[in-house]
C-alpha cells in the first residue's frame, strides 16, 4: 500500500496547473479530495509521476447563488455542501444526497469536482448533477468550454473531460419553487458506494405533475438519466401505477453487474424499491 | 486514611478492588494518541522488509528474478526459499503439527502467499523493491470447496507430503485430507437417532472470516552481534511462546532470545501463529546486522494471515415428541485452507468444538471432525472465542431452532426443557467435559422476563398478520441463544500448544512503601489487563489498585506463561495472580503478628489491614507491613515481600449467557435493523463491571459483524473478493445498535476467586443470536436454514425464495 514515486506539484492558479498538465501529459494527474485517485495509487493500479494538487487554487473555491443559478467551484468539499445555507435553500437535493456520501470524515476532504469528474459510477454526485441538469465548465489550454452532465460520461472512468482540461465550475440551475426532491441510497454500510441510489425531482401543479427529472447512481457503468421514467410521472398524479410505470422504465435503462454487494437480479430489484420510494418522498414534498 | 474512623466498606472502595468499576489505567495514553505499537519503535539504522505475494492460489514457482528489484535504490537484498533453504528456514513448523512454507518453495498454495522478502533501507524502497521483483507462475488448478477437495480426482495440493497415510492427528484417507478427528459415542448416538420419535437434519455452515484487529501483525528483529542477542518485538498474543518457538527454529539458546509485545492493537486471535514475516526478519537481521521491521498492511492481514471458522457442519438432533433431547450428532468438515495452521491445543485438532452439546443435558452425542486442505490462506484461529467454541456454539443453538420448527414448538421452551439443572453441576457431558458451574434456568427466566418475550411474541404475530394483509413489508424476528462456552485453557494434563502447557503465572513485588509491580505471563490486547489484575491484588493483599503497576509482554522480566487467547487470561493468570498474592498475604500475616506481638493465627486479615482478632482497634496496614518486611530485623523471616505463582488449572471454566435480539427485517431490500439487543452473561465473579460492559459491547458488535455480513470470500479462481474494508464489514458506531447488558453470578468453585472469564463470550453468543433472529422473522414462511452472512442481498434472496415478492 506504498504508491510509487512521483513528482508533486501545488500550483497557486489555473493557468499553472494546466501547464504542468500540458507538459507532462498522461504522466500528470490533478489531485482534488484524492478519495479514489489516492488508493489507486497505493495499489499502484493507477502510474503517474506528477501529482498536481488543485487546492490553492481560488478560482475552484465558493458556492455561488444569483440569477437562479448556483455556481460551486470544483474544489468545494462535500462538507461545504452541507453546511452551506444559502445552497440548501436553492438546492435541498445536493444537501440530502451528500449526507449520504461516506461519512464526516470522508467529506471534510471529498470535493464535489472530483467526485463528477472521476467517472466512477459508484460515485453520488454525477447521478445527481443529471438530475438536476448541471453543467460542468472544462478549462484547458485552448480556453473554457462548457458541457451538459447529462453527455459528461460515457463509460467506467471515461468521461468527455480531455485529459489537458481541468474541470474548473458546476452550474445548476435553480429547480423551480416547490420542487419535490429526493435522493434515496441503499448501501451496505456506512462509506459504501450505493447498491442502488436515486435522485429525483418532481413538480406537481394543480396535483399533476407538471414535471420530473430521475437520476439512478452505480447500476450501469455510467449513471442513468431515464427521461424515459421521468415521462412516465408527467402528467399523472404520481400514483401507484404511474410509480410502477416510472420504475420499469428506470429497470429497463440501467445494466447493473454482480458484484460483492449482490448479483444483477437483486440489484434490479431494490433499484426499483429505492426509485419508488424516492418518488413517493419526491413528491410528499412538491407543492 | 487508613484510620479507624472509615468503615470496613469505605476502606474496601479506597482500594478499588475486586467489583469496582475502576476507569481504564491504560487509556490515559491510549486516548492521547501515546501508546506504543510495533510500528512505533524506530531503531538506529532500522530496515524495512515486504513481501512478494502470489497473485495466484495454486501455481507452481518456476523462477524468480531479483535482478531489476536489486537495482531499486535503497534494496539491500531480495530473500527466497533458496536462501532460507541451507538454514533449514524455507518451511516452519506450525502450531497445529504441520508445516507451512516460509517462502514460496517450488508453488503457491493460496492467494497472497509469501513468495520472496525485499529488504531495503525504508519502505518506499522495499515496495518498489516488490514490484521489480519478477516471479513466473504455471497455473494450477485450483480447489476452494473442501467438499471438492476429497473427491478422488481433485488435484493434490500438498505434493509434500503426497501419498501419506498418517498425519499428525492419526490415518488420512485422502491427500488433501488432514484429520479426522472424532468424539463421542457413535454406535449409541446412531441407535438413538434410528429409534427417535423426531429427527431433525441441517447443514450449518459457520462462513470463513476474519479477526481483522485494528492494528495489523507486524514485528522488528534486532540481531546484536556483539551480545550475540536476538530482540524481537511484535505483535504477539504469546511471546514466552514465540520465544521458545524462535529458540527451536532457529536454534538461537533461549536466553539470548528477548521477545517483546509492546501494546498491542486488537488481537481476536490474528496474533496468535507464527507468520512468515517473523521469520524473514529475523533471519533478515542476523545477515544485515541490523534491525529489520516488517508490518503487514490491511490486505496483506486479511488475505494471508490466520482467518477464523470456515465450518460445515453436519447436524442431526434428536428429541421425543414433547421435545426432550434424546441425542445429538455431528460431522464438520473444516477448511484449513494451505497448511494446517490453527491455533488449537495439540490434543485438539478440531479445538473444543466437543462443547456442541451447549447448554443442553444431551444423553448421548457424537461428533467427527474431518480437517481439508484447499487453496485458501491457512489459520483457523479462534476469532474471540475459545477454540472453535463459537462454531460449536453456533452449531448447537442453529440446531435447536431448527428442532423447534421440526417440533412446532417455541425456542424458548425447548431450551428450558433441555437446559442441564442447577443441581447436575459439576456436569458430565456426552462429549468428555465437566462443566464446572452453572444456573441456567435462572438466567434464562431473567433474560425472557426482562426483554417481555411473551409481549414480543405478540407483537411478532401482529407483525405477521399486518404483513399478510399488505400493511407492512417489515417482518419482525426474535433471536434467542443460551451459550456455554469452555474457556480458560487449561489443565497442563490435556493442554498444551506445541508441547508448551498451557499454565500461565504471576509475580508480585511489594516495594516498601506498600506499592507494588506485578509482572504475569499473559499480555493485553486492549482487555485492560493493568488495570482489572491489579483490583485482583488490591483485593487479595490490601493495598490500593492505583498503587500497582501491572507489566506483561517481555519475556526477559515477565514469569514464562502462555499468553492471552481464549479467555484465559482470568481463568489461568487471574488465578495465578490471586495466588501470589495469597503467599504474600500470608507472609504479612506473620510480620503483622510479630509487629502486633501476638500469634500468627492471632491476626485476621480485615481488607487493608491485620487486625488482633477481637481487639480491631490493634492493626498494621498493608503499607506498615510492607515497610517492616524490608526494614525491620524480624526473626526467622526473610526480609523482603514478594511472591510468584505458576497456575495449573485444574478445569476449564464454563461461562454462559442468554441473548435475546429483535430485528426487523425490510424484504423488499434485505436490510436489516437490530431494534434490541439484550445480554445477559454469567462470567463468575466479575473483577470490573465496567470493563466487562465493555468487552461485552465489544464483542458484540464483532457479533454483528460476522452474523450481518463480514466475511473472507474467494471467487472459483480463489481470489479474495473481499480482500479491503470496503467490502470485509467493519461496524462503524452508525451500524452498532444499542445493547442493554445484564448478569447472574455463578462462581467457578475451582478457581481461587470464581471468575470465568468474558471477554469472548459476546462473540460466541451473539453470532447465534443475530443470526437465530433473522431466522426467526421467516419461519412462518418455511425457512429452516439460510447460511450466514445475514448481507442485504442474501436476505433479500431468502425472501425471495419463499415468495415474498410475489
Amino acid at each position: 500500500m506504498i504508491p510509487a514515486g512521483f513528482e508533486y506539484h501545488r500550483p497557486g492558479d489555473i493557468e499553472s496547473a494546466l501547464s504542468i498538465l500540458t507538459q507532462h501529459g498522461d504522466e500528470a494527474r490533478v489531485i482534488a479530495g484524492g478519495h479514489s485517485l489516492i488508493p489507486m495509487m497505493k495499489l499502484r493500479l493507477t502510474d503517474l509521476s506528477h501529482l498536481i494538487d488543485l487546492q490553492d487554487i481560488e478560482l475552484l473555491k465558493g458556492i455561488e447563488v444569483a440569477g437562479g443559478t448556483v455556481t460551486i467551484g470544483a474544489m468545494v468539499t462535500q462538507h461545504q455542501l452541507i453546511n452551506d445555507q444559502g445552497l440548501a435553500d436553492a438546492i435541498p437535493l445536493i444537501r440530502e444526497g451528500s449526507l449520504q456520501i461516506a461519512d464526516p470524515q470522508v467529506r471534510y476532504v471529498g470535493t464535489i469536482g472530483g467526485n463528477v469528474a472521476n467517472g466512477d459510477p459508484g460515485n453520488d454526485m454525477p447521478g445527481l448533477m443529471q438530475c438536476l441538469g448541471a453543467t460542468y465548465e472544462l478549462q484547458g489550454p485552448g480556453g473554457t468550454r462548457e458541457v451538459a452532465a447529462r453527455d459528461f460520461y460515457e463509460a467506467a472512468y471515461f468521461t468527455e473531460r480531455a485529459e489537458d482540461e481541468i474541470l474548473t465550475r458546476i452550474r445548476i440551475p435553480v429547480p423551480a419553487a416547490g420542487t419535490g426532491y429526493a435522493y434515496e441510497k441503499q448501501k451496505r454500510k456506512i462509506g459504501d458506494y450505493a447498491t442502488a441510489a436515486a435522485g429525483v425531482l418532481i413538480r406537481i401543479e394543480g396535483g399533476t405533475c407538471a414535471d420530473a427529472s430521475i437520476a439512478m447512481t452505480n447500476l450501469s457503468d455510467t449513471p442513468v438519466w431515464s427521461v424515459a421514467a421521468a415521462n412516465a410521472l408527467i402528467g399523472t398524479a404520481v400514483d401507484a401505477t404511474a410509480r410502477q410505470a416510472a420504475i420499469a422504465a428506470a429497470i429497463d435503462e440501467i445494466e447493473p453487474v454482480a458484484d460483492n454487494r449482490g448479483p444483477v437480479e437483486f440489484k434490479k430489484h431494490v433499484a426499483g424499491v429505492i426509485l419508488g420510494r424516492a418518488i413517493e418522498r419526491a413528491a410528499s414534498r412538491a407543492g | 486514611m487508613n484510620d479507624q474512623t472509615m468503615t470496613p466498606e469505605q476502606r474496601a472502595a479506597n482500594l478499588k478492588g475486586m467489583g469496582s468499576s475502576r476507569k481504564r489505567v491504560e487509556d490515559v495514553r491510549f486516548t492521547q494518541g501515546k501508546g506504543n505499537y510495533v510500528d512505533d519503535i524506530n531503531l538506529d539504522g532500522m530496515l524495512f522488509g515486504d513481501f512478494v505475494r502470489s497473485p495466484y492460489a495454486h501455481a507452481r514457482v518456476t523462477g524468480i528474478d531479483a535482478e531489476e528489484a536489486l537495482k531499486v535504490p535503497g534494496v539491500l537484498a531480495v530473500i527466497t526459499a533458496k536462501d532460507l533453504e541451507p538454514l533449514g528456514l524455507h518451511w516452519m513448523p506450525t502450531l497445529a503439527g504441520d508445516k507451512q512454507m516460509v517462502l514460496a518453495d517450488g508453488k503457491v498454495l493460496f492467494q497472497g502467499q509469501e513468495v520472496a522478502f525485499v529488504v531495503a533501507t525504508d519502505r518506499y524502497a522495499a515496495a518498489d523493491g516488490v514490484e521489480a521483483v519478477e516471479v513466473d507462475y504455471e497455473e494450477l488448478p485450483v480447489v476452494v470447496d473442501p467438499f471438492k477437495a476429497l473427491e478422488p480426482d481433485a488435484p493434490v495440493l500438498r505434493e509434500d507430503i503426497r501419498d501419506r497415510a498418517e498425519g499428525a492427528h492419526g490415518p488420512v484417507r485422502h491427500n488433501n485430507h488432514i484429520f479426522t478427528w472424532e468424539q463421542g459415542d457413535k454406535a449409541a448416538t446412531e441407535a438413538v437417532l434410528a429409534e427417535a420419535d423426531i429427527v431433525a437434519e441441517e447443514m450449518v455452515y459457520y462462513h470463513r472470516t476474519h479477526p481483522c484487529p485494528l492494528e495489523t501483525c507486524g514485528c522488528v528483529a534486532s540481531m546484536d552481534k556483539v551480545t550475540g542477542k536476538l530482540t524481537l518485538w511484535g505483535t504477539f498474543q504469546a511471546p514466552h511462546a514465540v520465544r521458545t518457538v524462535a529458540s527451536l527454529i532457529s536454534g538461537i539458546a533461549e536466553h539470548n532470545i528477548r521477545v517483546i509485545s509492546p501494546d498491542i492493537g486488537g488481537g481476536f486471535g490474528n496474533k496468535v501463529g507464527v507468520y512468515p514475516g517473523y521469520v524473514c526478519s529475523i533471519v533478515a537481521s542476523i545477515v544485515t546486522g541490523k534491525p529489520v521491521k516488517w508490518v503487514e498492511d490491511r490486505m496483506e492481514n486479511l488475505m494471508a494471515t490466520a482467518f477464523a471458522r470456515d465450518y460445515w457442519m453436519q447436524g442431526k438432533i434428536a428429541a421425543t415428541k414433547d421435545g426432550k433431547i434424546t441425542g445429538l450428532w455431528c460431522h464438520t468438515t473444516a477448511d484449513h485452507g494451505g497448511f494446517d495452521a490453527c491455533a488449537d491445543p495439540t490434543k485438539f485438532p478440531a479445538g473444543f468444538m466437543n462443547i456442541c452439546t451447549g447448554s443442553y443435558d444431551i444423553p448421548v452425542a457424537y461428533l467427527a471432525v474431518d480437517g481439508v486442505y484447499t487453496n485458501k490462506a491457512p489459520g483457523g484461529v479462534a476469532y474471540r472465542c475459545s477454540f472453535r467454541v463459537t462454531e460449536a456454539a453456533y452449531f448447537i443453538e442453529r440446531m435447536i431452532e431448527v428442532l423447534a420448527i421440526k417440533l412446532g414448538m417455541d425456542a424458548a421452551e425447548l431450551r428450558r426443557i433441555n437446559f442441564i439443572k442447577a443441581d447436575q453441576f459439576p456436569y458430565q457431558s456426552a462429549l468428555g467435559w465437566e462443566y464446572d458451574s452453572g444456573d441456567y434456568h435462572t438466567a434464562w427466566d431473567k433474560a425472557l422476563k426482562a426483554v417481555d418475550y411473551d409481549g414480543l411474541r405478540a407483537e411478532q404475530v401482529q407483525r405477521l398478520e399486518d404483513f399478510r394483509a399488505g400493511k407492512t413489508r417489515k417482518l419482525m424476528g426474535i433471536g434467542l441463544t443460551h451459550f456455554t462456552e469452555i474457556v480458560g485453557a487449561g489443565p497442563v494434563k490435556n493442554c498444551d500448544i506445541l508441547g508448551l502447557g498451557m499454565f500461565d503465572s504471576c509475580e508480585i513485588r511489594i516495594h516498601p512503601t506498600g506499592s507494588a509491580i506485578a509482572r504475569l505471563g499473559t499480555i493485553s490486547q486492549g482487555q485492560g489487563h493493568a488495570t482489572t489484575f491489579a483490583q485482583i491484588i488490591a483485593s487479595e493483599i490490601g493495598l490500593p489498585a492505583d498503587d500497582i503497576t501491572l507489566e506483561e509482554g517481555d519475556t526477559d522480566t515477565a514469569p514464562y506463561g502462555l499468553g492471552t487467547y481464549g479467555s484465559r487470561s482470568t481463568p489461568v493468570a487471574g488465578a495465578a495472580t490471586a495466588m501470589a498474592a495469597r503467599k504474600i498475604r500470608a507472609k504479612a500475616q506473620m510480620i503483622a503478628a510479630y509487629l502486633l506481638e501476638v500469634h500468627d493465627d492471632d491476626v485476621e486479615f480485615d481488607v487493608d489491614r491485620f487486625a488482633v482478632k477481637g481487639a480491631p482497634e490493634r492493626f498494621k496496614t498493608m503499607k506498615e507491613i510492607a515497610f517492616a518486611a524490608y526494614n525491620q530485623a524480624i526473626p526467622g523471616i526473610e526480609p523482603g515481600l514478594e511472591a510468584v505463582s505458576y497456575y495449573d488449572p485444574p478445569n476449564m471454566t464454563y461461562p454462559f449467557g442468554a441473548y435475546i435480539c429483535v430485528v426487523d427485517i425490510d424484504v423488499d431490500t434485505g436490510e436489516t435493523e437490530i431494534r434490541s439487543f439484550y445480554a445477559l452473561d454469567d462470567c463468575g465473579t466479575r473483577i470490573n463491571p465496567m470493563i466487562i460492559e465493555g468487552q461485552v459491547h465489544g464483542g458484540l458488535t464483532e457479533a454483528l459483524a460476522i452474523a450481518m455480513g463480514q466475511e473472507i470470500a474467494y471467487d472459483e479462481m480463489g481470489n479474495v473478493k473481499t480482500g479491503t474494508l470496503m467490502d470485509f464489514f467493519l461496524p462503524t458506531s452508525w451500524e452498532t445498535p444499542h445493547y442493554t447488558t445484564d448478569h447472574t453470578t455463578t462462581p467457578s468453585p475451582h478457581h481461587p476467586i470464581g471468575a470465568k472469564g468474558v471477554g469472548e463470550s459476546p462473540n460466541v453468543g451473539g453470532v447465534p443470536c443475530f443470526s437465530n433472529a433473522v431466522h426467526d422473522a421467516f419461519r412462518p414462511f418455511g425457512l429452516t436454514q439460510s447460511h450466514m452472512p445475514h448481507d442485504h442481498w442474501r436476505v433479500w434472496k431468502t425472501a425471495n425464495r419463499l415468495g415474498l415478492h410475489n
